[in-house]
C-alpha cells in the first residue's frame, strides 16, 4: 500500500520533537478525521534553520511530516511558501489515493508556523 | 521474524484437517451434485453431510441449513428475502446501530426503497438496552435483526430474551452470528431464531462458503434465480469442496468448543492484563464480560491506529483498528462511535481477536513489543504531554482520558 520511501519516514521519522522558544509554530488537522500535525520553526536571516514536527496520525501523515521538514531546512521563507502538498507526496514516491486527502496536510503545517513566523515579525 | 496472528474476527487460516476434507473435491470427486450419475452421486452425499454438521452444530435439522456463498450473501437473502416476502404485512424492520456493514448498508439499501428502519443505539459498553427493542416494534414491524456477537468489541447480545419479545410480537428474529459460530455455542431453538448466518472463514473453513438457517416454514423470497438447487432457496452450482470443509469446520469447532475457548479465554485475559498493567491512558471498549472469549479491543490515547497497526506489522503482529485510515472512510468505526467513545479514542481502538494457533509465548511477544511502540508514537504526537491549553478540538482527547479505564 504504501511506498519503501514513505515506510522509510514512518519507521525513522526525521526532526520529530519540538522546538523551545521557536520563530514559528503551525498546527493544522482534525481529530475526527484522525491528523493533527504541529510544526516548528527556527530562522536566521530569512532562511529556515531547523524544523521539528510532531504528529497524531496514520503512516501517512507521519511520512509527510518527516519529509516536509527534510524539504524545507535550508529554504528560504519564499522558496518554503512553494512547497505544496502534492509535492511532499511525490518526494514519497507517491500516497494511496484515499491518503492524498486528510492526511497530507504536511505544507499547510509548515505554511502555518510560517506565518506564525512572519505575524511575530511585525 | 516471528509472526503473530491475532486477527482472527477478519479471517482465520483453513485448519489443516479441513483442507485435507476438501481436496478430494477439487480431484476425482469433481461432480456436479446435482447430476444423477456416479460423479454426482457421489459429491450429493457429501454436501447432505456437510449440512448435518452444520445443523448439528447450532441444533436444527438438516433440511433448515442452506448453503451461501460468504455471510453477506446470507445477511442479504435473510433480510431483502423477508422484507420481499413480508411486504403485504409490513414495511418495519427493527435493527442495532453496530451491525456489520452486511445488515446496515442491505437495511439502509431498503430505506431508499419505501422501508422504514430503527436502528436501536447502544450504551458506552456497546450493549442494548431491550426496552428500546420492544417500544420500536409496531404493527408494521416485519424483522428483528440483531447480530449475535459484535465483531469490533466481541459483545455478545442477549439472543434469548431478545428471541423471547420477537415470539411475544410474533416478529421474524434474523441474527448475522458469523462471529459467534465456531467461538461459543449457538442454539436456534433456545434462541428462538428464524434467520441465522454462518461465515465458514471465520472458523477455519475456507473463504466463499456460508450457511443461513432458515427455521422450517419462514416465506423468503430468494435472491439468486437459476436453477432448483438448494430446494429452490438458493440457485447456483454447489461449492462442493467449501461445503465439505464448512461441515468438517462446523463438528471440529462444536466437539472442541469448551476446550478451546477456555484456553483462549486465558491468553486473551493475560494480554489484556498485561495491557491494562504496562500502559497507562488506556480505555477497554466492549463489554468487561459479556464478550467473545477471543476478543480484545482497547484504545490507547494520544495516538492513531493506523500507524499503531503499521508498527505491529513490522513486528510481525497482526491486529486491526477502527480508525478512519483502516476503515477505507473518513470516520472511525461506527461501533465506536455508537459507543460514544471519543473520536480520537476511536480512531487508535485497536482489536486483537486471537486464535486457535495462538500461543502464550504469543501474548508474552506482544506485550514485550506494544509498551515501547505506544510509548514511541505518543512521543510523536502533539496531543500528548502538551504545555500550552488545548484547542477546541483537542479538548475532546482530555475530556475522555479523565474517564480512561472505566470499561
Amino acid at each position: 500500500m504504501y511506498t519503501e520511501k514513505v515506510m522509510d519516514h514512518f519507521s525513522n521519522p526525521r526532526n520529530v520533537g519540538e522546538i523551545e522558544n521557536p520563530d514559528g509554530v503551525g498546527e493544522v488537522g482534525n481529530a475526527s478525521c484522525g491528523d493533527i500535525m504541529k510544526i516548528f520553526l527556527t530562522v536566521e536571516d530569512n532562511i529556515i534553520k531547523d524544523v521539528k514536527f510532531k504528529t497524531f496520525g496514520c503512516g501517512a501523515a507521519i511520512a509527510t511530516s518527516s519529509m516536509v521538514t527534510e524539504l524545507a531546512i535550508g529554504k528560504t521563507i519564499d522558496e518554503a511558501l512553494e512547497l505544496t502538498n502534492s509535492a511532499v507526496a511525490d518526494a514519497l514516491d507517491g500516497l494511496p489515493p484515499a491518503k492524498l486527502h486528510c492526511s497530507n496536510l504536511a505544507a499547510d503545517a509548515l505554511h502555518e508556523a510560517i506565518k506564525n513566523y512572519k505575524e511575530k515579525q511585525v | 521474524m516471528k509472526r503473530i496472528y491475532m486477527d482472527n474476527n477478519a479471517t482465520t487460516a483453513v485448519r489443516p484437517e479441513v483442507l485435507e476434507a476438501m481436496l478430494p473435491f477439487f480431484r476425482e470427486q469433481f461432480g456436479n451434485p446435482s447430476s444423477v450419475h456416479w460423479a454426482g452421486r457421489a459429491v450429493s452425499g457429501a454436501v447432505e453431510k456437510a449440512r448435518e454438521q452444520v445443523a448439528k452444530m447450532i441444533n436444527c435439522s438438516a433440511a433448515e441449513v442452506v448453503f451461501v456463498s460468504c455471510g453477506s450473501e446470507g445477511d442479504n437473502l435473510a433480510i431483502l428475502g423477508t422484507a420481499d416476502a413480508l411486504k403485504d404485512r409490513g414495511n418495519h424492520i427493527i435493527t442495532t446501530a453496530v451491525e456489520h456493514p452486511a445488515v446496515l448498508n442491505t437495511c439502509e439499501y431498503l430505506e431508499k426503497r419505501g422501508y422504514e428502519v430503527t436502528y436501536l443505539p447502544v450504551d458506552r459498553d456497546g450493549m442494548l438496552d431491550l426496552a428500546d427493542l420492544e417500544a420500536a416494534i409496531t404493527e408494521k414491524t416485519i424483522l428483528i435483526s440483531v447480530m449475535w456477537a459484535n465483531n469490533e468489541t466481541g459483545n455478545i447480545f442477549p439472543m434469548e430474551e431478545i428471541g423471547r419479545i420477537a415470539r411475544k410480537y410474533k416478529v421474524r428474529f434474523h441474527t448475522d452470528a458469523v462471529q459467534s459460530v465456531g467461538k461459543i455455542p449457538v442454539d436456534v431453538q433456545a434462541a428462538s431464531v428464524d434467520l441465522l448466518v454462518i461465515s465458514g472463514h471465520k472458523l477455519g473453513a475456507p473463504k466463499g462458503v456460508g450457511a443461513i438457517y432458515i427455521r422450517r416454514g419462514t416465506k423468503l423470497t430468494q435472491l439468486l434465480h437459476g436453477g432448483h438447487q438448494e430446494r429452490n432457496r438458493r440457485a447456483g452450482t454447489h461449492n462442493v469442496a467449501g461445503i465439505v470443509g464448512l461441515g468438517l469446520a462446523c463438528e471440529l469447532a462444536a466437539a472442541e468448543m469448551e476446550e478451546a475457548s477456555g484456553r483462549i479465554r486465558k491468553l486473551r485475559d493475560r494480554l489484556e492484563q498485561g495491557i491494562v498493567a504496562a500502559v497507562p491512558e488506556i480505555k477497554l471498549n466492549g463489554h468487561p464480560t459479556q464478550r467473545l472469549p477471543n476478543t480484545l479491543n482497547v484504545s490507547f490515547a494520544y495516538i492513531e491506529g493506523e500507524s499503531l497497526l503499521l508498527n505491529f506489522d513490522m513486528k510481525g503482529i497482526a491486529a486491526s483498528s477502527g480508525s478512519a485510515c483502516t476503515s477505507g472512510s473518513l470516520e472511525p468505526s461506527h461501533v465506536m462511535g455508537a459507543m460514544c467513545v471519543d473520536v480520537v479514542l476511536a480512531h487508535s481502538s485497536t482489536r486483537f481477536s486471537l486464535g486457535h494457533d495462538n500461543t502464550e509465548a504469543d501474548v508474552d511477544y506482544v506485550l514485550e513489543v506494544l509498551p515501547p511502540i505506544v510509548q514511541r508514537l505518543r512521543e510523536m504526537s502533539p496531543l500528548y504531554n502538551r504545555k500550552e491549553p488545548m484547542t477546541c478540538e483537542e479538548c475532546q482527547v482530555i475530556r475522555k482520558v479523565s474517564t480512561v479505564n472505566e470499561g
